[in-house]
């Protein structure tokens, strides 16, 4: 049986949100008595007309989903990939019931169980065999279903000795294990989760791979949002895009995956041409910043461990013939430089300056792991500094698979290619 | 389409905006595991985290008695219940009372302590202030040992009235949903509600009849005292605890369980029209 069992046409979201007013500080006890006189009269209003009412002065629509299509057939493992604020935890909030759309309509054959956060509901006060029925009962076991499973979650957690301690003296590790353990045991007929495998360690975090595949396998529905693009490839037979809260693509894994990660938006394309908050003399300046991959065509996102061409692009004064060009790619990391890429330190100082080009660094085998990361620009031209602009653009990282092992679960910052070996110690 | 999920006949949902939901009283009882869950929980968390709040919820109406019986029964000399000890008349009062207000405190500010289970999961949002009024409930028993211990001290025996009494719980409890529910919705959206709450229960207590009986009431402005839901709650409790010969006012009490028909009706349909957008909110 290949019916659908989740269909939405024209779906649609749509928050209200409140700003308040930009007028400064308040400076005086008057003004704050006259903003608060006049929010409590507009509250009142808006209550006695039963009009939804926010905090702030004026209101904004913002539709977290747009006209969203689409069809998932029963067994599917679907995965949902897009950048923060595209709209994928919404989506998944509307179709798990905990918020109504507000276009559209979406029509699900089965029950759905969505878990959009590790742990929902478990209290520190009561002990971990009191959380795993709590727990349970929230994510909507029935008592007996929870009862059947118990020693399996517990085996599944590896909490036997701390069950019952309140789980507020649980390491961070376990507390998640547990959580997961839970939503491991989830028998529903559709099965929504969200960004939750981002926590815990890796061992662990495989061990759950390996169950949600095994729920992918027995035919039952999926969709995963993941950061994870490996956990994707390995769980999931399609996967959707959702850019700015519409579909952007919908269809098999590789090109969902190559499209999220080459698209450009406009939105998102990094420009410092206006940027006026720079320095140097400007005899040259940055128009824009990309980030290409070996084919040329620009990334959103890099991938740890892809070879990646990094490109000032730039406007000068004038052409100059072998000038000493210090140009700089720093990555601040918390006000320290974690990384300097410059054209001194690898031996490129005498570059040739056109009156439009650009610079371009090639970082082979990326080795930053997920993340954003700010960096600076810097150019200095003959010894004078050109163009120098602070916080000049982020390169957003998702893990990859740098080792080479089909796995990008990732350690710490920078990575380093290395091998471990073994060996006898005869002395 | 069948309404029993089995596995051919298949549970189908369709959400659209202000779609009415048809299975909700359904999906009320289906949920009821989660209620039991729910309740169990904030009540194995009260009795954890405190027997100072055990301790708290048993003396704290007890000395409000004490303080009542000396004001209203030894300095300003009102008369008792039938033959019943002042002290003992106060008390049959205080717990009705101490559900109410303890009910109508925890139901207001259910949702917003537990906005994280609200913006994860569903389930019928309903289930969040009824499980809380549990709570109270439990407190309420463990007053209740010390009317029976009163009663022994002061060797009153309890008539036929007393069968009624569970009737007259539910009542309280009734009472204090409605207004419950509305609170705790609007709660959701406009935070400064839950201040009212503290003032209901203090200007309550001094405008319900728990000091003093409302007998005391001249008859002609009995009907309007009754207007206070709560009037008709307490004067019912003590009939049922103090016996027979103290029945309330019968035109009273059937205009206070209006009110209290009234609000139910009000705070459930209000719950009910806001609960979809809880989510977004809070
Ligand atoms: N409760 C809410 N109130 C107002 N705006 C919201 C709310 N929840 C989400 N949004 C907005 O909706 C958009 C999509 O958010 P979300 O679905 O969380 O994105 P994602 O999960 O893809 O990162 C964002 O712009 C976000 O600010
Ligand atoms: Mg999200």
């Amino acid at each position: 049986m290949s019916d659908i069992v989740i269909k939405a046409e024209q779906l649609g979201k749509k928050y209200i949100i409140g700003h308040q007013r930009e007028n400064g500080r308040y400076t005086a006890l008057r003004d704050v008595l006259m903003q608060n006189a006049r929010s409590v009269w507009n509250k009142t209003r808006d209550l006695v007309q039963g009009k939804p009412i926010v905090q702030g002065d004026t209101l904004e629509e913002v539709w977290a989903l747009k006209d969203v299509n689409f069809e998932i057939r029963r067994g599917e493992a679907v995965g949902i990939i897009g950048r923060n604020g595209a709209g994928k935890s919404t989506l998944l909030k509307v179709l798990s019931r905990i918020t109504e759309p507000s276009a559209g309509r979406v029509s699900i054959r089965g029950r759905v169980a969505s878990l959009l956060e590790v742990g929902t509901g478990f209290h520190p006060e009561l002990t971990g065999r009191e959380n795993i029925y709590l727990n349970g009962a929230i994510l909507g076991m029935t008592r007996l279903e929870i009862k059947r499973k118990f020693d399996e979650i517990v085996a599944f957690a590896e909490v036997e000795k701390f069950l019952d301690t309140p789980v507020k003296r649980y390491s961070s590790g376990m507390y998640v294990r547990l959580a997961f353990a839970v939503a491991a045991h989830l028998e529903p007929e559709i099965l929504v989760v969200d960004e939750v495998l981002a926590v815990g360690d890796s061992a662990f975090q495989k061990k759950c791979l390996g169950k949600m595949g095994d729920v992918a396998h027995e035919g039952r529905t999926v969709l995963f949002v993941s950061h994870n693009m490996v956990a994707i490839e390995q769980l999931c037979q399609k996967a959707m895009v959702l850019q700015q809260g519409k579909v952007a693509d919908y269809g098999s894994v590789e090109q969902a995956l190559g499209m999220y990660l080459t698209s450009v938006s406009d939105l998102q394309k990094v420009s410092i041409a206006d940027r006026t908050d720079r320095r140097g003399n400007q005899f040259l300046r940055f128009t824009r910043v990309a980030l290409c991959d070996a084919g040329g065509s620009e990334l959103e996102q890099v991938l740890s461990g892809q070879d990646v061409y990094v490109r000032f692009y730039y406007a000068a004064s004038e052409q100059l013939c072998d000038a000493r060009v210090h140009v700089s790619l720093a990555i601040v990391d918390r006000g320290r430089i974690l990384i300097n890429l410059n054209s001194y330190n690898s031996g490129s100082a005498v570059l040739d300056v056109y009156e439009r080009g650009f610079f371009e660094c090639v970082w082979k085998n990326f080795n930053l792991t997920a993340g954003s990361y700010d960096c600076i620009a810097f150019c200095s031209v003959n010894d004078e500094v050109a163009d120098w602009v602070d916080s000049a653009f982020t390169i957003l990282v998702e893990n990859g698979d740098f080792f080479g092992q089909g796995d990008s679960t990732l350690h710490g910052i920078v990575l380093v290619p290395h091998r471990w070996y073994s060996h006898p110690d005869l002395s | 389409m069948h309404n029993t999920p089995t596995k051919q006949t298949e549970h189908l949902l369709i959400l659209e905006p202000g779609r009415a939901d048809k299975n909700y009283w359904r999906d009320l009882w289906r949920y009821r595991e989660l209620f039991l869950i729910l309740a169990w929980r904030d009540v194995s968390v009260r009795y954890k985290q405190t027997i100072i709040g055990l301790a708290w919820a048993v003396i704290r109406p007890f000395l409000t008695m004490i303080v009542f019986t000396i004001i209203f029964g030894r300095v300003a000399g009102l008369p008792s219940d039938g033959n019943a000890p002042y002290a003992l008349m106060v008390f049959a009062a205080m717990l009705p009372w101490t559900l109410f207000s303890s009910a109508l405190s925890e139901a207001s500010n259910s949702l917003i302590g537990n906005a994280n289970l609200i913006s994860k999961v569903y389930f019928p949002r309903l289930i969040i202030p009824t499980a809380t009024v549990v709570t109270a409930f439990i407190d309420f028993l463990i007053s209740f040992v010390i009317l029976v211990g009163m009663m022994i001290w002061y060797q009153y025996a309890p008539s036929w009235s007393i069968v009624l009494l569970p009737g007259f719980m539910l009542l309280a409890l009734l009472a204090s949903l409605g207004p419950g529910l509305w609170i705790t919705a609007l709660n959701v959206k406009y935070r400064d509600f839950r201040y009212i709450i503290p003032f209901v229960v203090q200007f309550g207590l001094y405008v319900s009849p728990v000091g003093f009986s409302s007998n005391v009431i001249p008859e002609q402005w009995r009907l309007v005292y009754s207007l206070n839901p709560m009037v008709g709650v307490i004067d019912g409790f003590r009939w049922a605890i103090l016996g027979a010969d103290s029945p309330p006012y019968w035109p009273g009490f059937a205009l206070s369980l209006l009110v209290v028909a009234f609000f139910l009706w009000l705070g459930i349909s209000q719950f009910r029209k806001m609960e979809k957008s809880f989510a977004d909110m809070i």
